[in-house]
């Protein structure tokens, strides 16, 4: 079920994409918009994201071994990464807006904030469920559905690193070569 | 992830009130059969708004220089019509008949995940009440079914309407991403034991190929849409040509969804009528494999022709070729297809029952349709008549010629395990006559009113030679066309209180949703089969000359030439 549901997803993602790639460059060549990001920060900020995909297998691992202290360790863990890519990327949004780069500023912003805030979006949902879960599996409500629960929701999370691995390299690699 | 999780029979009560109908149990079913049938009553439903709207587009353009309706209400009435009856009737028959079917054609009690199952009913009735709440708050979307930019941009369009149509899609689109990802898993893991999975009755399998249509077209539009609402809401630049957006992007969006979309309402119908016909032929289907494999050639091909739409934006020649060979292409897989109902034809002793009879219109209805697509992928004449009247003939002959009469084909045919109770064959004629005349009628007439010139989506027109007796012509065929749909809910009304009662299976058909009562209770199945072949009922009827033992014979007779 989850992997024809982040099937489904990937080809909305796609959409965003191709839009970014057709309007970050206006008339051929990349738009001047896109020299403000700041490719270092949020490459440091990429690593918390994609560390959590590591620190939810393990907890999946501790699940399945029966171990639910050390699972709820691990989520956690992986909740505090994906929070602290949520501020990096918040953090951002906040230096663009200073300098007035909007949704509404040209092409070039209206793109990028879809592409990245509805990854975001998906980054926020990701927390909010693994939180729920999280919190079932400890208080046991679940029985032996939960690896199941935890087994689905770590396919999504898996996915939601993988699409952004796909957006930093378009949007901020592409941005310096 | 392990797709087979055994899910052991609720110890709860799942969260419906089984005793008493009341409308609380309704609404807060999970149950697959009753919100299979919610779906088809809303389909009936906007039915209704639908064919009203349509009525007063005919009353309109009945005589030229008519002032019936504004040009205002008119663009918001056709903009409601095409939007109604894409996705609020016909997704809703699909989706109806395939969330009452599935289940139980593979012979399991319920959809893989219910509690789903109802959130995409009610997700998407939501769209359709936010659609129409839009008349209260300021105007409907007046721009078309499919919202062409920048007109739909609010430079041009001050009123909510587009904000709300694009809302309600969005919310649709969701239903129906979530119904489809149950259609796939319910079909992989609650299949009945020994039901392979080419031994799926078709119209499964079409559902089952078709969802993964669905899972992949609607996100796209899904992606456009939110363009579209973040232009609007918060002065994005996607489409707005002005600021630097581009048109042609909304249209690649809307096509690369809108063309998958056409084969996402006509495979459902198309399965439909693969049971149909094998039934009221006596014969097996002829070429399974090879409906089922050109079912698979459409999915694919159909994402190849999205840019048949878009010839006259100019897109190169290169461009124009490539896609209106494609264009053509598609017709092969759905040629297949007719031959192969043919061929079951042939040969078997038809029954000409009204859901035989839809099936039947359906292949002719359909074969024009189809033809006409063939003909505007050839790129100059797609030039010659985009934008006419001949459009607006071929979506309908695609659409009610396929869509809407395999539904038909599919409420005859699936009523009586519904309901317990027999349509009225008598009244069932009828409506099939008049239905059949009145829609070739009102519609034919519209190719010729397209090679005159008449532009589509105008709300009139000068007093030409032949547009004013044309267009009368369609307005009263059009009348007759709509006193077949009065016969029909006449005799959905009549039959549910007075039908012939009907039994576990009235037609002696073959597929599995006949082995439990009419109507089945909540749990449809006890017990269900082993099952050997494509038509386990057939075997369980003939067990002396059962279709497991008949394919084996030819087997054992080419080992004995070896």
């Amino acid at each position: 079920m989850m992997y024809f549901f982040v099937a489904s997803e990937a080809f909305f993602f796609l959409a965003l994409i191709i839009a970014y790639v057709y309007y970050s460059h206006p008339g051929g060549k990349l738009s001047d918009t896109a020299r403000f990001l700041d490719v270092k920060k949020t490459a440091i900020f990429t690593l918390f994201l994609l560390s959590s995909s590591v620190t939810i297998n393990v907890a999946d691992n501790r699940l399945k071994k029966g171990n639910h202290k050390g699972m709820v360790g691990w989520m956690v863990a992986t909740i505090i990464l994906g929070l602290v890519f949520l501020i990096g990327q918040s953090l951002e949004y906040a230096h663009l807006f200073e300098i007035d780069i909007t949704i509404n500023k040209n092409v070039f912003g209206s793109a990028f904030f879809t592409l990245t805030g509805f990854h975001g979006l998906h980054v926020l949902i990701g927390l909010i469920v693994l939180s729920i879960i999280a919190y079932l599996i400890y208080k046991d409500k679940f029985n032996k559905l939960g690896t199941s629960a935890l087994e689905s929701a770590s396919i999504y999370w898996h996915f939601v690193d993988a699409v952004w691995i796909v957006v930093f390299s378009v949007v901020y690699i592409g941005s310096i070569i | 992830m392990n797709l087979r999780i055994h899910i052991p029979e609720a110890t709860e009560p799942l969260p419906s009130i089984r005793t008493g109908n009341g409308l609380l149990q309704w609404i807060s079913s999970v149950d697959h059969k009753q919100i299979g049938i919610m779906y088809l009553w809303t389909a009936m439903i906007f039915f209704v708004i639908g064919f009203v709207e349509a009525m007063m587009m005919r009353i309109q353009l009945a005589r030229p220089e008519n002032s019936f309706l504004s040009p205002e209400a008119y663009n918001q009435i056709f903009s409601m019509h095409g939007t109604t009856m894409i996705f609020l009737v016909l997704t809703p028959i699909a989706i109806g008949f395939a969330t009452y079917f599935i289940p139980l054609m593979i012979g399991a009690n319920e959809m893989a995940f219910p509690r789903l199952n109802a959130f995409s009913f009610w997700i998407f009735l939501l769209g359709g009440i936010i659609l129409y709440f839009s008349y209260f708050a300021g105007g409907a979307p007046n721009v078309g079914w499919f919202s062409y930019a920048p007109l739909s941009e609010k430079y041009y369009n001050f009123t909510p309407g587009v904000d709300y149509w694009a809302l309600s899609i969005l919310l649709m689109g969701i239903g129906t991403i979530g119904a489809a990802l149950n259609f796939i898993v319910t079909t992989l893991t609650m299949r009945a034991k020994g039901m392979a999975i080419n031994q799926l009755p078709l119209f499964v399998w079409m559902i089952f190929v078709n969802a993964f249509l669905i899972l992949s077209a609607f996100p796209v539009l899904n992606a456009g849409l939110v363009m579209i609402l973040l232009d609007r809401q918060l002065d994005a630049h996607f489409f707005t040509t002005s600021t630097g957006g581009s048109a042609i992007l909304w249209q690649h969006v809307f096509w690369v969804f809108g063309h998958p979309e056409v084969y996402i309402l006509a495979l459902p119908a198309f399965g439909i009528v693969s049971e149909v016909i094998p039934v009221f032929s006596r014969k097996p289907i002829f070429g399974y494999e090879f409906i089922a494999a050109s079912s698979v050639a459409i999915v694919l091909l159909s994402f190849g022709v999205w840019a048949h739409h878009m010839f006259a934006v100019g897109l190169g020649t290169t461009f124009g070729a490539f896609f209106a060979a494609t264009s053509m292409l598609i017709a092969v897989p759905t040629g297949v297809k007719i031959f192969n109902w043919a061929a079951t034809m042939w040969g078997g002793s038809v029954h000409y029952k009204t859901a035989m009879l839809f099936a039947l219109a359906l292949l002719i209805d359909f074969t024009i349709g189809g033809l006409e697509g063939v003909g505007f992928a050839i790129v100059p004449v797609d030039w010659r008549l985009t934008d006419t009247y001949f459009v607006v003939a071929h979506i309908h002959y695609v659409f009610i010629g396929a869509a809407l009469t395999g539904g038909f084909a599919g409420a005859y045919y699936w009523f009586p395990k519904i309901t317990g109770r027999m349509l009225s064959e008598k009244l069932g004629k009828w409506h099939f006559w008049i239905f059949f005349i009145g829609f070739n009628c009102t519609f034919f007439v519209f190719h010729f009113l397209g090679m005159l010139g008449m532009p589509r989506r105008v709300f009139t027109y000068p007093d030409l030679p032949y547009l004013g007796s044309l267009n009368m012509f369609s307005t009263i065929s059009a009348g007759v066309f709509g006193i077949s749909f009065v016969l029909f809910f006449i005799n959905i009304f009549w039959s549910l209180r007075h039908g012939k009662k009907a039994g576990d299976n009235p037609w002696q058909a073959f597929t599995m949703e006949w082995l439990t009562t009419s109507p089945p209770q909540l749990k449809s199945y006890e017990k269900v089969p082993l099952v050997k072949s494509r038509r386990p009922v057939w075997d369980l009827d003939h067990p002396e000359d059962p279709d497991w033992k008949r394919n084996q014979k030819p087997k054992t007779a080419d080992h004995d030439q070896e």
